[in-house]
């Protein structure tokens, strides 16, 4: 099993959950977070005291999916994320060791 | 005609308390302000300020203040006496009874009037002092505030005493509310420091943006809806034409001061910033509101938007020049209040000829040595008894949780 984290850009998070429903994902995470990459930030004034407005918003998906399932999932989510523009954002694929439903217990694959 | 007469005693006496009405409404207005312009671990700390406070003013000014400010005969022009609690009111023989001495409200309306204005005066410290200040060290200098400081300069203006004499003229309170609640706050903020962090050691100002911009705006329109009432209901009468036609002015003058105070900082935020910084603008609806508070009846509207203009374009400096000078005030309220309560102060012999520069100076060094001193001295006492200051570490984690022990914005909190 693989957990596939997502940092995309936030108006995106429409066009992903969909395309993930399409191929059958089930559940997913977010979170809304701030961060930057290589996409540079830029200076604003407050009562005339300058700022650097480094964090831009993001939006954080986490997706816990089948090995098999992975490499669908991520390409799902980069062509649905995918603006051409820098900032899109990052995937990034992490083994998980266990995953289990709170109500019933089930582990393993059957608790995807 | 007796009828007339009781008729006319109603209306003014109405009058007074629904322009009351609408000044307690500031209250709202200045803690929907600073609720928006602090940042959230703060937010309580200050709402509950703003409570705090109007209630001390309410009760400090029934219990002694208001008979400081208007005891009828003072002592002399310098000393009103001190006496404690309110009077009676009119009898209605008495109103009949016509004449120039005839009373034409209720003393208790009077009373309600007046105890609005003096919470409004208080609560412009409150946010200059926001963020750091122990909480009860706040509320005991609102009891000397409300008490003596703000009734004792009331008293020589308001209350006949020397400035009256002397032909200072403050309709509705540019210096005696704005610059005297603002004189108290910078007594206040320089004895108590900047924010943490706020201007650092290389010189540079660091921004602390306010976390709740709506509520900062509404809270900007509520005072704007309040000070119809402020201005208005300082012409005092409005049951014949003359004084109907006056207040109709004073709405109107007040209204386009506020609207000529926002256009002016916008564009002077623009040109200085690049974009127009929206706390700007707001707090120059509040500086022409503050501008056009000294004299809202003489100039004709046009006139209003400029002297509203004027005080647009001064805050916006003295906000950046209060910064330049480590003076820091997190709601621009000794901007707002002082520097364009003195412009209002000034700018009254532009359009009233009963007064005069030389007067307009005199109450405003007056008022503002007044209360800066008694100030200084009142927060060095409270300093040196009880602290006015928060611990660096209570300042890091936030008022609302080290002084109220709640949080504006809770999350995580565990019901069993």
């Amino acid at each position: 099993m693989k957990l596939i984290t997502a940092i995309i850009k936030p108006f995106k998070l429409d066009d992903v959950r969909e395309a993930l429903s399409e191929i059958g994902v089930q559940g997913i995470t977010v979170t809304e977070v701030k961060g930057f990459g290589r996409q540079k930030g830029h200076t604003e004034l407050y009562r005339g005291a300058e700022y650097v407005v480094d964090f831009l918003p993001k939006v954080k998906l986490e997706v816990a999916v089948a090995a098999d399932m992975a490499d669908k999932v991520i390409e799902s989510i980069r062509n649905s994320a995918n603006t051409g523009k820098i900032g899109d954002g990052k995937i990034f694929v992490s083994p998980v060791e266990d995953v289990i439903r709170i109500r019933t217990g089930e582990t393993g694959a059957e608790a995807l | 005609m007796d009828q007339v007469l009781e008729l006319s005693y109603a209306l003014d006496t109405f009058y007074f308390l629904i322009m009351g009405a609408f000044v307690m409404w500031m209250a709202a207005g200045f803690a929907m302000l600073e609720a928006g312009l602090v940042r959230t671990k703060n937010t309580t700390e200050i709402l509950l300020k703003n409570v705090a406070l109007f209630a001390v003013a309410c009760t400090m000014y029934m219990i002694v203040g208001y008979n400081i400010m208007y005891p009828g005969d003072g002592v002399s022009e310098f000393w009103p006496g001190i006496s404690f609690f309110l009077g009676g009111d009119n009898a209605a023989a008495d109103v009949i009874a016509g004449g120039d001495d005839a009373p034409y409200y209720s003393n208790m309306s009077d009373f309600f009037f007046q105890v609005v204005f003096v919470a409004t005066a208080m609560s412009i410290v409150s946010g200059a002092v926001a963020e750091r200040m122990k909480l009860w060290s706040f509320l005991f200098f609102a009891v000397v505030m409300t008490g003596f400081i703000y009734p004792m300069q009331g008293y020589w203006k308001w209350g006949g005493g020397f400035l009256d004499a002397a032909g200072f003229s403050d309709f509705a309170g540019s210096g005696v509310v704005h610059l005297c609640g603002a004189t108290a706050a910078l007594a206040g903020v320089i004895l108590l420091g900047a924010r943490k962090g706020k201007y650092t050691a290389g010189g540079e100002v660091v921004p602390i943006p306010g976390a709740n911009l709506p509520l900062a705006t509404l809270g900007t329109f509520i005072l704007w809806l309040g000070w119809f009432g402020f201005n208005g209901g300082s012409q005092l009468v409005v049951s014949n034409v003359s004084d109907a036609n006056a207040v109709a002015m004073v709405f109107v003058n007040t209204n386009a001061s506020a609207a000529g105070g926002v256009i002016a900082a916008m564009i002077t935020a623009k040109l200085l910033f690049g974009k127009v910084d929206i706390t700007m603008a707001l707090n120059g609806a509040l500086a022409g509101l503050v501008s056009i508070t000294a004299e809202p009846l003489t100039p004709t509207p046009g006139i209003a938007t400029l002297i509203g203009m004027v005080g647009g374009v001064l805050v916006v400096f003295a906000i950046v020049g209060m910064d330049k000078i480590k003076v820091d005030d997190p709601v621009g309220a000794i901007s707002v209040h002082g520097v364009v309560g003195m412009w209002g102060l000034l700018a009254v012999p532009l359009t009233n000829t009963d007064a005069n520069f030389g007067a307009q100076l005199y109450g405003l060094v007056v008022i503002f040595a007044w209360t800066f001193i008694v100030s200084m001295i009142v927060w060095l006492i409270l300093k040196l008894v009880m602290g006015i200051r928060v611990t660096e570490e209570e300042e890091y984690e936030g008022m609302d949780l080290a002084e109220c022990g709640m949080e504006a914005y809770p999350e995580f909190i565990s019901a069993k």
